[in-house]
């Protein structure tokens, strides 16, 4: 069963001075025939479904139209052109900190973020202690929002975001939350939730976090579709490749060229090391014989001075 | 839609919260400041005004308190009301709830004010001597008119503000040339007859006149004249949820 199909999605944005022309200049363009608008596409026929249970990672430079596709599967924004169909409740955690009021309370602030998100007064009340427990605020419940420091804000909305059981779980960049301790915690919460078999999404600039938690990868670059598949290791390693050469693949097999390159580079690069290691290990034993000699040499030259002087 | 609303109901009451510490952060004297300040408004209008107006006329006070109240809260509401989509675009950039909540929450506030200040318009219509019938059941008619007809407004505005930042300003304008339209410290009955029907162009000055007809004339407007008011009411309304449906997904490449 699908749970989320999007097929040939395409999102285009306007962009030009036409947020800051106001009423008045706007008409005044409209009748000149001066009035223009550009266009932008963020995402381009991006195809892809997911099954229950599925993992995908998107990944991408800046700018490769990754949070835009987001907020379409989130139905924050409809695509201009194509479909995404989703089935179950949604889960979006994107830029976390943002939609709080500074003036409120944590409390106030926990409740209306709950019910933005859709939970019930009920579930609230419920969870309430739970969530600042999770969140270690438990000594900031009353201090209004904007004195927390913004660790703190990001574990709030991380507990708030993470204490639902969705069907559809979406993460842009939400995993590298807080200090230590918690980005573990929050790490270990995520792994417990993605076991309870929710299908999500998940955005990390870390490849190494995607080839961790994803089975799937959807490969972005300028809005474009560059692929999508469950050969994680061959993305992932053809997108560190292209990483460090700039060259996008423009095919299957230029794909699997480039994991193989990276592949050997990598190897090549493992080699070098160890070689670079054996010599410096070489260089070491030198050093020491070296030294053993020159201490052998002293020592035969003040016991020669010894004699010497008897 | 209803069962949508009800579903949404906690998410409504949490924004209410949210705007009413806003609004007052807090503090009785900033509740009691917007009570204050339409009472000191009717003071100066009051002690300026009733040499030149009202003059040889009775319950000038009344009258010139059910402008002002009815006024304030036009004003009120629908200022208010423009900032909805704007103050809040940081949420509904990042999660998909129903935008008409937010502009439905601040209108709550402005209303509870308005409740507050009909208070205190008994209160002197009373002391000016008006007499109290049954027909003053009717003044809810005016006042639940009010209430829908701004929060019309209050969605055509707030979505023209997403667009168009100058709003603010061309609507400040408005608001002051509607203000000395809406016979609120002069009588529309010195002009001819003709010019007096103009005035019923005026959607604000028509609750206005309500309420004086009740109050001051202890009558009730005819049947045409609901049905004018209805149909003002339900156009606002009608153009903000169209508005609002058809740009709804617009709204997030503006902000």
């Amino acid at each position: 069963m699908k749970i989320i199909d999007a097929k040939g999605v395409s999102i285009r944005y306007i962009t030009g001075d036409f947020k800051n022309i106001g009423l008045k200049e706007y008409i005044l363009r409209r009748l000149q025939g001066k009035y223009t608008v550009n266009e932008f596409w963020a995402d381009r026929d991006v195809t892809f479904s997911l099954e229950k249970g599925d993992m995908m990672g998107i990944i991408g430079t800046n700018g490769a139209g990754k949070s835009t596709l987001l907020k379409a599967i989130s139905g924050i924004m409809i695509p201009t052109e194509g479909k995404v169909r989703t089935r179950g409740t949604i889960a979006a955690l994107l830029e976390l900190t943002s939609g709080f009021d500074g003036d409120l309370t944590v409390r106030e602030n926990t409740y209306l973020r709950g019910a933005l998100l859709g939970y019930t007064r009920k579930f609230m009340d419920d969870m309430y202690d739970k969530i600042i427990e999770f969140a270690e605020l438990q000594d900031f419940q009353d201090r209004p929002f904007k004195q927390l420091s913004s660790g703190m804000k990001s574990r709030l909305a991380f507990s708030i975001a993470c204490l639902v059981n969705p069907d559809i779980i979406i993460l842009d960049e939400v995993l590298s939350v807080g200090d230590g301790a918690f980005r573990k915690k929050s790490y270990d919460k995520m792994q417990e939730i993605l076991r309870s078999g929710v299908t999500g999404i998940l955005v990390s600039h870390s490849v190494g976090q995607v080839r961790d938690m994803c089975n799937k990868i959807l490969w972005l670059d300028h809005g474009k579709q560059v692929a999508f598949g469950s050969d994680v290791t061959t993305l992932c390693d053809a997108y560190e490749q292209f990483m460090a050469t700039k060259i996008l693949p423009e095919s299957e097999e230029e794909i699997l060229a480039a994991a193989e390159a990276w592949r050997e580079a990598k190897a090549a690069a493992a080699a070098a090391k160890k070689a670079e290691e054996e010599a410096a290990a070489a260089a070491v034993l030198e050093a020491a014989k070296d030294a053993l000699v020159a201490e052998a040499a002293a020592k035969e030259a003040a016991a020669a001075a010894e004699q010497k002087a008897e | 839609m209803f069962h949508k609303f009800s579903k949404h109901l906690f998410l409504f009451e949490e924004l209410v919260k949210r705007d009413f510490k806003q609004k007052y952060k807090g503090t009785v004297i900033g509740m009691a400041w917007s009570v204050l300040s339409p009472l000191l408004n009717l003071l100066v209008l009051r002690l300026v005004f009733t040499q030149f107006f009202g003059r040889g006329m009775d319950h000038y006070t009344t009258y010139l308190f059910a402008g002002t109240v009815f006024f304030s809260f036009f004003k009120e509401a629908t200022k208010g009301g423009m900032n909805a989509l704007t103050s809040n675009a940081s949420i509904f950039t990042k999660i998909n709830v129903p935008k008409y909540l937010f502009l439905l929450s601040k209108n709550v506030s402005a209303v509870i004010n308005f409740g507050l200040t009909l208070i205190v318009f008994f209160l002197f219509a009373a002391l000016d001597g008006v007499t109290f019938t049954w027909k003053f059941i009717m003044l809810l008619y005016p006042i639940l008119y009010l209430i829908v007809f701004n929060v019309g407004v209050g969605l055509i505005l707030s979505a023209m503000y997403i667009f168009f930042r100058d709003t603010k300003y061309l609507y400040d304008v408005f608001t002051l040339l509607l203000h000395y339209c809406s016979a609120i410290f002069y009588r529309v009955e010195s002009y001819p007859e003709s010019i007096q029907r103009i005035f019923l162009i005026n959607p604000v000055y028509l609750s206005i006149k309500y309420v004086r007809v009740v109050t001051l004339d202890g009558n009730i407007p005819s049947f045409q004249y609901h049905m004018l008011m209805l149909a003002w009411a339900v156009l606002m309304v009608g153009i903000g949820a169209l508005i609002y449906k058809k740009c709804n997904h617009k709204f997030l490449y503006y902000v």
